[in-house]
């Protein structure tokens, strides 16, 4: 019974931020995240560990709490490439049309030099041109079986314009924390539609998660390392 | 030590005291052994060179500190942050990279332990639907 409730406020919303020592606490009412399992991260994480010191690509917003913890827990390089401020900015200028061309000279960095790179739900908020656009500049980015985390939302968010910060709590759990915005998800994609995205990466583990979110993370086949 | 709000310095700042800064500074600026912290007012646009930097006002430039990097609300940095620990409030404003490389970091850490405070709560088991999808 109690397995059974426990599943079904998993579904419904998570759980509410908790401090520590409070474990199961309902949060006070100025802190109303959610805090969500993650499945990919630790795995990412493990892909990265591998690495004596990855250089990391974070696709936004800045958290200070990530940046923490990822250079704590890797010691690596990170930089934070806020795209979805810059989807913000074309939405509120009405220039969405331009991101694939934007996102193909959007990148400084030299092809094959990334270890890791962090999507978040960043492709929920594109069109496919635009997707396809990113998706082709992330890849080229990656060493060869360098990392590639994203989370692709399966259900509607009845068109809310607001997006989400992912905070890291531990390798095990994201803390959901939604800002407003002017843009709203797209339409769901299709696991074939990702996998297609991403045509030149390989899914090296996937995970439909109870709240409807789908992570999945790819590698980039040592044979495409030149590309 | 206090650099106030009218002063303007170009050039190159050294010192072995901790300094506040809270007016402008272009140029280069070496506290090796000490704490600088750019006040509220403070402009810089420089490369910083500290054992500890805090961050309230406005930097451009690289900053490296060798101990700690701490960008507060309100606080802003445009440039390559070199540090082993660096704290980014929520408010500030960050753009560049972050290299929290150590020196005696072993390669491929094991990452099985938790940093974080916040434990997962027992009543919300990680439950993934499906796995490995491709399959």
């Amino acid at each position: 019974m109690a397995g059974g409730l426990n599943d079904l406020f998993s579904r419904l919303g998570g759980r509410r931020g908790e401090t520590p020592g409070e474990t199961g606490a309902p949060a006070a009412a100025a802190e109303p995240d959610l805090i969500y399992p993650t499945k990919a991260l630790p795995k990412f994480l493990g892909n990265m560990a591998t690495k004596p010191a990855p250089a990391l690509l974070d696709l936004g917003p800045v958290v200070g709490g990530n940046v923490s913890f990822f250079g704590e827990e890797l010691g690596c390089r990170i930089r934070v490439e806020d795209v979805f401020g810059d989807i913000e900015r074309h939405a509120v200028n009405g220039t969405l049309d331009a991101l694939p061309e934007y996102f193909r000279t959007r990148f400084k960095s030299e092809a094959g030099t990334v270890d890791g790179i962090l999507c978040w739900d960043v492709f929920d908020y594109l069109e496919r041109a635009a997707a396809a656009s990113l998706a082709a500049a992330l890849a080229r980015l990656l060493v060869a079986e360098g990392s590639l985390l994203g989370f692709f939302s399966t259900a509607s968010d009845a068109g809310r314009a607001q997006y989400t910060k992912y905070l890291v709590v531990d390798q095990g759990n994201l803390r959901y924390r939604t800002y407003p915005g002017t843009r709203v998800r797209q339409r769901s994609l299709q696991n074939r539609d990702i996998i297609k995205l991403f045509e030149s990466l390989r899914v090296s583990d996937s995970f439909l998660m109870k709240t409807n979110m789908r992570e999945i993370i790819f590698r980039k086949p040592a044979y495409l390392a030149g590309l | 030590m206090n650099i106030g709000k009218s002063v303007f310095i170009k050039g190159e700042l050294s010192g072995s005291e901790d300094l506040t800064i809270e007016g402008n500074v272009e140029g280069r600026i070496e506290l090796k052994e000490n704490t600088l912290t750019i006040g509220p007012n403070g402009k810089i646009r420089a490369e910083v060179f500290a054992k500890q930097v805090i961050v309230l006002g406005e930097v451009t430039g690289n900053v490296t500190a060798t101990e700690k990097v701490d960008i507060r609300d309100n606080g802003s940095v445009d440039g390559d942050v070199t540090s082993p620990r660096v704290a980014i409030a929520e408010g500030a404003h960050f753009r560049g990279a972050i290299d929290m490389q150590r020196a005696s970091q072993p390669a491929g850490k094991p990452v099985a332990k938790e940093t974080h405070a916040a434990p997962p709560a027992a009543a919300t088991p990680a439950t993934p639907a499906t796995v490995k999808a491709g399959a």
